[in-house]
């Protein structure tokens, strides 16, 4: 069979870059194939997966050595828009790729770039929307979609022109893990039934292997260092080397002196032979320490049976109550439209509860305004972008005091300190628009932290990043609260996030509060995980299918386990970059 | 959250009418009024856009903070040319006749509240035909209605686009409003009004920032998706023109017509009862 993408010998470079950024990379990729591509940030899979969709050298020029060949095209001389009939590319931002004012405009998209007659399209739009399970929701507006949904949308909009290869640029990063999930079931239908080739390009590794993939191929630097059956490439270390993550019940087997073996099928927990492994994992589970409980601490923030509401009808929160002590770092977990981000503005105040009190460090809020609890409780909401109003650094961080009327030699005192913290100090004087996506991050953190808040809320702190800004913003956050003692707040639907850094979870569900437990607990508790749209960790079935009874703890001494490893690994995770 | 000024599809017969033909209203409605100070035309005008407005069905929410900030500004209008020319109705009309003496060399005179009248109520015929024009046009079928006129539809689409974002900012303006008056700076009404003008350049940055964000991913967007390939483009939203189109179409020539002849009858396109 011909290959329907084959790279020769294929070198890439930037026009505003010295070094190449993909290196003599040989590919063949067969029609009908579904391949993942893993690497990690700043690897080259997405300037591997702009060469395929024509973005390079057309709007993105470079230099090209050797060859490549896409459906018979040669992208270089076809264009975006040539290639465009031939690869469908669909976007992370399941927001920001939605162009039409409804579902049907949206999908009919490129068809209305390409002068189709008004009654082709109402047909080829049906088709779309037919296949990507949309068929009911045609007049519906963006606002009204879940991310997955609108995601389905995209999907539709490149499916529409018959596309023959499929792109996906990390296609779980904006999805609760529900969705995620069935994103990828369809991705697997759609593959097999409209017989497209199919490229995912993500760094969650374990989501996408939910349903089969032909071929794993790993990139890093530039180069390809692994293209493997997934039953192989699980078997070898190469995914952890590059700083990657490997499905978590294959890192606990590994953890427990194993070496997994190809022919025990290691692509999916539920086929998998664990006859070999079982002996050596329990004995494992028995000799690592079980975690130190934690002394109880002061409470700092509580929630009384807060009740709210937009309106008498639609109830957002009912009963919510909790309590938050010094020093815990604390997950808000639920999909969207759960209650999450309403629950945040109760508590900073740009909305008052219907019922119900909210206590900081026992004291009743109430009274105070916005102002005066910004003092107190810091948000950082999702994009910096979305705080940043000072062209320089130290005037950014130092805003909040001085239109406190703080003298200007405190203010000075104070934002020094707090870069240092922040690992800003030596661009201290340097222009916001010099610092890159992960610094501004930590400006608009450090915005708030000169300001000594008694608590820190983070709204979704890693939406829409790759896995370095990601790593890096919360092993930041992660060593703020250990040498600080900062009480951190936050709001995800991340799962990772969840059961990597947080201590404990709360789960809200249509405005209820479902769970208030560690992590490990929550994500091995079936009901929980159902009900709140969340992914039971695979953890859990590692545990169960090995003879441990208590699953939950299984995956506690896990996260602890990797934790110490990570922390002895990168104890210089707060270097200057 | 009320969606201030963005298009809600409540199905009367003006959400029916094509795009274009309410453009073209607005327009002409827009001219006649900016050229006319005669006031039975502009009474009239206003009667019409109310009807309208009533036929549309707009909920007073969906408009009442946009119309707030209007008022605010004909106020301000009204007062500066008081100000600056307490004489122009006088000029204007010809004759003079004081009603009462102010201070200085400020008199109120009949003429110049006449005039300031005839201003005051040329605001009234425009802003019902503004919201309407805003809230009952879905913005695809806006763009494809002027791209079939003649207006390229790179520049039509960049419109509707603009209009399909208009929920969005706003609800960025919300969020980040909050967060920075969190971090202290008020915006509520205790601030002085300079220093809250001052303010806003907080909530301006960030949001321009934001929206910038948001520009390059859907540009990348729409092009992986072809768009700007061919000199043309369909629509898939695109009404074509009935009956309804063509009454109003028509009727607003018409009414635009006998609006100027009646204007200008006189010589003059100012209209006084007293003439």
């Amino acid at each position: 069979m011909e290959p329907i993408i084959e790279f020769t010998d294929f070198t890439f470079r930037y026009r505003a870059q010295k070094e190449p950024s993909l290196f003599g990379i040989n590919l063949k990729i067969y029609p009908g194939e579904k391949i993942l591509i893993a690497g990690p940030s700043g690897s080259g899979k997405s300037t591997l997966a702009h060469c395929i969709n024509g973005l390079i050298p057309g709007s993105l020029p470079g230099e090209i050595t050797g060859s490549l060949t896409v459906a018979g095209l040669n992208p270089e001389k076809a264009g975006v828009f040539g290639m465009s009939k031939k690869v469908g590319t669909v976007l992370q931002d399941t927001d920001g790729q939605f162009i039409g004012l409804t579902v049907a405009e949206d999908i009919a998209f490129a068809l209305e770039n390409d002068c189709v007659p008004q009654e082709e399209m109402f047909r080829r739009v049906d088709r779309a929307a037919e296949m990507v399970q949309m068929r009911d929701h045609l007049d519906r507006s963006p606002a009204e979609l879940s991310g997955g949904q609108k995601q389905r949308v995209s999907l539709g909009g490149v499916l529409v022109d018959n596309v023959e290869i499929l792109l996906f640029d990390e296609p779980l990063a904006n999805l609760d893990p529900a969705a995620g999930k069935r994103t990828i079931s369809l991705i697997d239908e759609i593959s097999r039934d409209q017989k497209v080739t199919v490229l995912i390009i993500e760094h969650r590794i374990e989501d996408v292997l939910y349903k089969d993939v032909d071929r794993i191929i790993v990139i890093n630097d530039g180069r390809i260092l692994a293209d493997a059956r997934p039953d192989e490439l699980l078997c070898s270390d190469v995914l952890m080397e590059q700083g990657m993550r490997e499905p978590l019940y294959v890192t606990a087997i590994k953890h427990a002196g194993c070496r997994i073996r190809p022919e025990d099928r290691p692509q999916h927990i539920e086929q998998m032979n664990l006859e070999p492994y079982r002996g050596a994992v329990l004995n494992w589970f028995e000799n690592t320490p079980a975690p130190p409980a934690r002394p109880a601490a002061d409470t700092v923030l509580e929630m009384e049976q807060v009740c709210f509401g937009y309106s008498e009808k639609h109830q957002i929160l009912k009963n919510v109550g909790f309590r938050i002590r010094k020093g815990e770092m604390v997950s808000l977990v639920g999909q969207n439209g759960a209650g999450k981000s309403t629950l945040a503005s109760l508590i900073c105040g740009f909305y008052q509860p219907d019922s119900g009190r909210i206590l900081l460090s026992g004291e009743d809020i109430a009274p105070l305004s916005i102002k005066e609890r910004g003092e107190r409780i810091g948000l950082v909401m999702q994009s910096p972008n979305q705080m940043i109003s000072k062209p320089m650094i130290t005037e950014e961080v130092g805003l909040g005091l001085t239109v406190r009327g703080v003298s200007e030699e405190e203010v000075r005192e104070r934002v020094e300190d707090t870069l240092r913290i922040c690992g800003l100090y030596p661009m201290r004087n340097w222009p916001i628009s010099a610092l890159s996506f992960g610094q501004k991050k930590r400006v608009s953190i450090a915005s708030i932290l000169v300001m000594n808040p008694e608590i820190l809320i983070l709204d979704e702190p890693t939406a829409g990043q790759d896995y370095r800004h990601y790593t890096e913003i919360m092993e930041f956050l992660r060593g703020l609260n250990r040498e600080t003692g900062l009480t951190i707040l936050m709001i995800t639907h991340d799962m990772h996030l969840m059961l990597e850094y947080t201590d404990r979870a709360l789960v809200l569900t249509g405005g209820e509060l479902i769970g208030d437990r560690t992590p490990a607990e929550i994500l091995t508790d079936p009901e929980i995980t159902e009900r709140a749209s969340l992914k039971k960790t695979s953890l859990y079935d590692l545990a169960l299918k090995c003879g441990i009874s208590d699953p939950a703890a299984f995956a506690h001494r896990f996260i602890l386990y990797e934790r110490s490893l990570r922390q002895t690994a990168s104890g210089q995770g707060r270097e200057v970059q | 959250m009320a969606k201030l000024l963005s298009y809600e599809e409540k199905g009367t017969w003006i959400h029916r009418l094509s795009g274009i033909t309410k453009l073209i209203f607005f327009l002409i409605w827009c001219a006649l009024s900016a050229l006319t100070y005669d006031t039975r035309i502009l009474l009239v005008m206003i009667m019409i856009s109310l009807i309208a407005f009533a036929c549309s069905r707009t909920k007073w929410k969906q408009v009442g903070s946009v119309f707030r900030v209007i008022m605010v500004f004909m106020v301000l209008n009204l007062a500066a040319i008081f100000i600056m020319s307490p004489e122009q109705g006088c000029v204007i009309y010809g004759t003079r006749k004081v009603l009462f003496y102010i201070a200085g060399h400020y008199y109120m005179t009949r003429e110049q509240l006449f005039y300031m009248f005839n201003v005051m109520i040329k605001y009234f015929t425009v802003i019902p035909a503004v919201f309407i024009f805003l809230v009952t046009t879905n913005p695809s079928e806006l763009a494809a209605s002027m791209n079939r006129v003649g207006v390229p539809y790179t520049i039509s689409y960049a419109l509707s686009i603009a209009l399909r974002y208009i929920p969005d900012v706003q609800g960025d303006f919300h969020r980040i409003r909050n967060a920075q008056e969190a971090r202290g700076i008020e915006m509520s009404a205790k601030a002085r009004l300079g220093e809250r003008i001052r303010r806003t350049a907080s909530i301006i940055f960030p949001l321009l920032f934001s929206s910038m964000e948001r520009i390059e991913v859907v540009s990348n967007a729409m092009e992986l998706r072809s768009f700007g390939k061919n000199k043309k483009r369909t629509w898939y939203a695109m009404k074509p023109l009935g009956r309804n189109d063509r009454l109003v179409l028509i009727g607003t020539v018409l009414f635009f017509i006998a609006g100027i002849v009646i204007t200008y009858a006189d010589g003059s396109r100012f209209w006084a009862y007293w003439l």
